[in-house]
């Protein structure tokens, strides 16, 4: 089968890459691109530890094509600090101990920074179901909830 | 020095909530977990599994898929060692089937290729000829007399006769006369329960890259709870010398038991041989589930009597237990755990393992004990109920303490069930008023814990830095906690230490991460390491200042002259000693090889609201309260994640999650979307009490907290959606269908 | 002589007693003083056992010292998650 040209943009990087029709988005960035922070916990949107933004909107990566990513622009894990500076869920996760096997962290990390672009005062049930979409096996949500309604309260007070 | 007893008070960095060292990795997406691993060269696998849930396999034929472009490797059973027994027989078996595929999805066989897509392309051009055998999933009726036999000759001379071939072991215990217990009680309740199975539901799929040159010498990269049993039996499956393969673990993506087994490795191992690549194996979700070690399902019936007075009289239950298709599943832990957190002089338990044709169970935190629980306090709960007693009193009245004869034998040492139950009474969650169509629920739970051999290394540098090895793979943040323990011996900052999990090369045999021992076991090996080092520190102080050792101490990480001949000498720091060590004697590594053996049992006592929907049958958790014996929390913040984290997981079981099978024996929910773990809009906060009854068995009192956390869950939601409901729930998971049921039959009469 | 309490499923293996009493003066001479008096109960000992002295439960040290004064019970080896 032949390969498909794709040209993209990943945490504002412009990259290439050839993929086989049938890769999945996820596929491309972890086999292709070495950007492992994504996961695939489930392969079918489930699970939510590969999300990322495409064009600034949430998806589960393991349900997109890589073809599809072409003149896109995707944001991941990788792109979240800036420099050495950790974004403060970051910062707030590490703190909160809102992790234990850190696998789903990634994906969670990212949906809730899109949550909070799109809502930066969330009430917890809306944080709650906004992450409804993120299996977190460890941790009982407790924590995280704990350390993105944290974050937003101090996101709202640095504004 | 810190004292050599039990040492439980005065802790400078123990008990404090510093950051987990893996913490930046983990939110930045840099920590490597098993499938984020590469090789130069390295190719991919897929495994080739039954459609079946018994078969005979007649004949396999790869040729197809040896000529499909990209392809490098084949194997089949006839790839792996001959001439194993026992369990290591077991272990192959079940990672590639031999001449019968025993459960639907078990491996038949494994090719690799140059891509992912080609090794997938290529596992459907294997044709595998089967004939279809009779099957059994469901545990009473892999016992009844028409049940097909999964394998003939698989009992043990345990099991009595008469009982079908299923039945491969049994287990009796207790002590007085339940008979004459029974006669005394003012109420005796006998009711019959069922579990299904259910799945630890780690969100990191089994992976690994592996690499095993013809010279037998061969690397392993995976994500497993122990890395030298991977090392171990890894060998012994591709028949090769222990030593000469290496095992790296990687960051785990969640274990809770379920990668306490080996599947796939051996299989990477054996691709790898034959193609002289590395070769890395992925496993789907669905092969997860459908392929992996679940929990044992089971079918119980208990029997209790009480008195008017709430006293326990006597006690029995028979717990069967259904493991998959080879022998192992935990009933002697459901048996010995049913009634220990109850001091009972009419005692009797008796546990059977049962084959079916269902993949090989494994162990999920307390393994065998939370199914326990559920059907022992959902009768405590009725009879509670049923002689207005009070179910914290009643559990009072009969609880366990130091001195106790426990149901399972021996005396109890010090523990910590009733310090839960009285601050269960004091929380204010015990009193808050209900809404309309919610009930509370509690229940008490037991689990073990356990030691094991454990080996750690903890060498300085010349700057007064600490890098502890450990063989324990971290699965809930023992990195930390190993810091915080070595930092409290050494006096130094926990920020100057760096604790990493070492390969199989760098330290002597390591058990796996299972029973909750890591804190406690690899903790105590960490404290002794640290005092290891200690003394050496001590002595080239001693030797600088031309004074006996004995005549040094250490304190606030300086060895400081100490007694009235010793001198005046200023501190040396630890910084200090190492700058020099290489000219006074040497690297100063402290280290410590045992097996420790007193790890403390552990209790906890939950409590929990449900709401239940009678219309639709759904039932939501309002309010949850964890309290739990931990012993001493070295990370309390650590120990809040594992309560919390068995609740949910024990939410999730007692609510949703379920195995079920169709009547082809095949899986029929094998994801993710029917297979439903908790997410975040199903759960409350979970709250939670630490108490802390030392052990005697940890220098600092530690008890495992992992496993015990799961225990009471089950049975806590079952008590407070049957009494929610106004029906007693005796099935697990009590979904919206089996509440209706319940509701529906009740509504019958 | 030290007396073992075993799980009552081991009767079938002892003629029926579930108390026995071995020389022995720790828990490796324990078990091996337990299967040479009855060797039925050798595929149990090697599938694994732990061994209970006064409550507290050794796992897998067979040098553990045990003595008359000692409650002694045998019960399986743990596996955990």
């Amino acid at each position: 089968m032949s390969m498909i040209h794709v040209t993209t943009t990943v945490n504002g990087d412009e990259v290439e890459f050839l993929c086989d029709p049938r890769e999945t988005l996820l596929d491309v960035l972890r086999d292709r691109l070495a950007l492992t922070g994504a996961k695939e916990g489930c392969g079918t949107g489930d699970c939510g530890a590969c999300s990322v933004t495409v064009d600034d909107r949430l998806v589960c990566s393991c349900l997109m094509l890589g073809a599809e990513a072409e003149g896109k622009s995707i944001g991941t894990i990788e792109g979240m600090a800036n420099g050495e500076e950790l974004h403060p869920l970051q910062e707030k996760f590490i703190e909160y101990a809102a992790l234990q096997c850190g696998v789903c962290t990634p994906g969670v990390l990212v949906a809730t920074e899109a949550l909070l672009k799109k809502n930066p005062d969330p009430t917890e049930t809306e944080v709650r179901y906004w992450l409804a979409g993120n299996l977190c096996r460890c941790t009982g949500y407790d924590k995280i909830i704990r350390a993105v309604l944290d974050t937003a309260a101090d996101l709202r007070k640095a504004s | 020095m810190a004292p050599d007893g039990n040492m439980t008070n005065g802790f400078k960095v123990v008990g404090t909530r510093p950051k987990r060292p893996d913490g930046v990795d983990k939110v930045t997406g840099r920590a490597k977990f098993g499938a984020d691993a590469a090789a130069p060269g390295m190719l991919h696998a897929s495994i080739v599994r039954s459609p079946h849930a018994h078969a005979k396999i007649l004949k396999i034929d790869t040729s197809k898929a040896e000529a499909l472009k990209g392809v490098k490797a084949v194997v089949t059973r006839a790839d792996f060692a001959e001439g194993l027994t026992g369990e290591n027989w077991n272990i192959l078996e079940n990672v590639m089937a031999g001449d019968t595929a025993l459960y639907d999805g078990h491996a038949v066989a494994a090719v690799a290729a140059t891509t992912a897509l080609a090794a997938r392309d290529a596992a459907k051009l294997i044709e595998v000829e089967y004939e279809p055998l009779p099957h059994v999933t469901d545990v009473d009726k892999a016992m009844a007399a028409d049940a097909p036999v999964i394998r003939a000759g698989a009992a043990d001379k345990s099991v009595p006769e008469g009982m079908h071939p299923n039945v491969v072991r049994y287990h009796e215990s207790g002590h007085g006369d339940v008979d004459k217990g029974f006669a005394e009680a003012d109420l005796v309740i006998e009711e019959s329960f069922k579990t299904e199975a259910t799945h630890q539901g780690y969100i990191e799929p089994h992976a690994c890259l592996a690499q095993l040159g013809p010279d037998g010498k061969g690397e392993v990269w995976c994500c497993t709870q122990g890395h030298f049993n991977v090392q171990k039996v890894c060998a012994a499956l591709v028949g090769t010398e222990t030593s000469q393969l290496r095992v790296t673990p990687s960051e785990i993506g969640g274990g809770f038991g379920g990668k306490t087994v080996v599947f796939i490795e051996p299989v990477a191992l054996a691709l790898s041989r034959k193609a002289n690549r590395p070769v890395k194996l992925v496993m789907s979700r669905s092969e997860v589930f459908r392929a992996t070690g679940p929990t044992a399902s089971t079918s119980m019936d208990i029997k209790i009597g009480m008195t008017r007075e709430g006293k326990i009289t006597a006690a029995q239950g028979v717990f069967r237990l259904q493991g998959g298709a080879f022998p192992g599943a935990p009933m002697e832990f459901t048996a010995m755990c049913a009634f220990a957190p109850y001091a009972l002089e009419n005692v009797h338990q008796i546990g059977y393992d049962v084959m079916s044709n269902r993949p090989k169970q494994a162990a999920y935190r307390a393994p065998g004990s939370p199914m326990a629980a559920f059907a022992v306090e959902s009768v405590i709960d009725e009879l509670c109920n049923k002689l207005d007693l009070d179910p914290i009193e009643v559990r009072l009245k009969n609880a366990s303490k130091e001195g106790t004869k426990a149901s399972y034998g021996p005396k109890f040492e010090r523990i910590g069930l009733v310090e839960t139950l009285e601050a269960a009474r004091a929380h204010p969650h015990l009193t808050a008023p209900l809404a309309e169509g919610q009930g509370r629920g509690i229940s008490c739970g037991f689990w073990f814990n356990h030691g094991g051999e454990t080996a750690v290394s903890l060498a300085l540098s010349e700057d007064g830095t600490v890098a502890i090895s450990v063989g324990t793979p971290d699965i809930g943040g023992s990195r930390a906690s190993m810091g915080q323990m070595a930092a409290e011996e050494l006096g130094i900052p926990y920020e100057n230490i760096r604790t990493t999990v070492a390969d199989t090369a760098t330290l002597g045999y390591n058990e796996i991460s299972h029973g909750s021992r890591v804190t406690y076991a690899s903790g105590l090996a960490t404290i002794k390491a640290a005092r290891d080092a200690v003394k050496k520190l001590c002595a080239r102080a001693a030797a600088k200042w031309g004074i006996d050792e004995e005549a040094v101490v250490w304190e606030d990480g300086c060895a400081k002259p100490s007694g009235p001949n010793a001198g005046e000498f200023e501190p040396l720091p630890l910084a200090k000693i190492a700058r020099s060590m290489g000219r006074t004697g040497g690297p100063i590594v402290g280290h410590y090889e045992a097996t420790p053996e007193g790890a403390g049992v552990s209790f906890a006592t939950h409590i929990v609201d449900a709401e239940v929907d009678k219309e639709t049958g759904q039932t939501k958790v309002v309010r949850y309260t964890v309290v739990q014996d931990a012993g001493k929390a070295i990370h309390p913040t650590y120990v809040e994640g594992q309560f919390q984290g068995g609740a949910a997981q024990g939410i999730g079981w007692a609510l949703n999650e379920e195995y079920i099978y169709g009547e082809d024996g095949r899986l029929q929910n094998s994801g993710f979307l029917d297979y439903r773990i908790p997410v975040a809009s199903d759960l409350p906060m979970i709250d939670t009490v630490i108490v802390e009854v030392p052990n005697p068995g940890h220098p600092y009192g530690v008890r495992g907290v992992g496993e015990t956390s799961i225990c009471p869950p089950l049975a806590a939601i079952a008590n407070a959606v049957s009494n929610a409901a106004g029906v007693r729930l005796t099935e697990l998971p009590m979904s919206p269908p089996r509440i209706l049921k319940a509701l529906n039959d009740q509504a019958n009469g | 002589m030290v007396e073992v309490n075993l799980w009552s499923g081991l009767k079938a293996y002892t003629g029926g007693a579930d108390k026995v009493e071995v020389e022995a003066r720790n828990v490796g001479e324990l078990l091996r003083g337990l299967v040479r008096a009855y060797p039925d109960l050798e595929p149990t000992i090697e599938a694994g056992v732990s061994v209970a002295v006064d409550g507290r439960i050794i796992a897998s040290s067979l040098t553990e010292p045990v003595s008359s004064e000692n409650e002694i019970y045998l019960i399986q080896r743990l596996k955990g998650g």
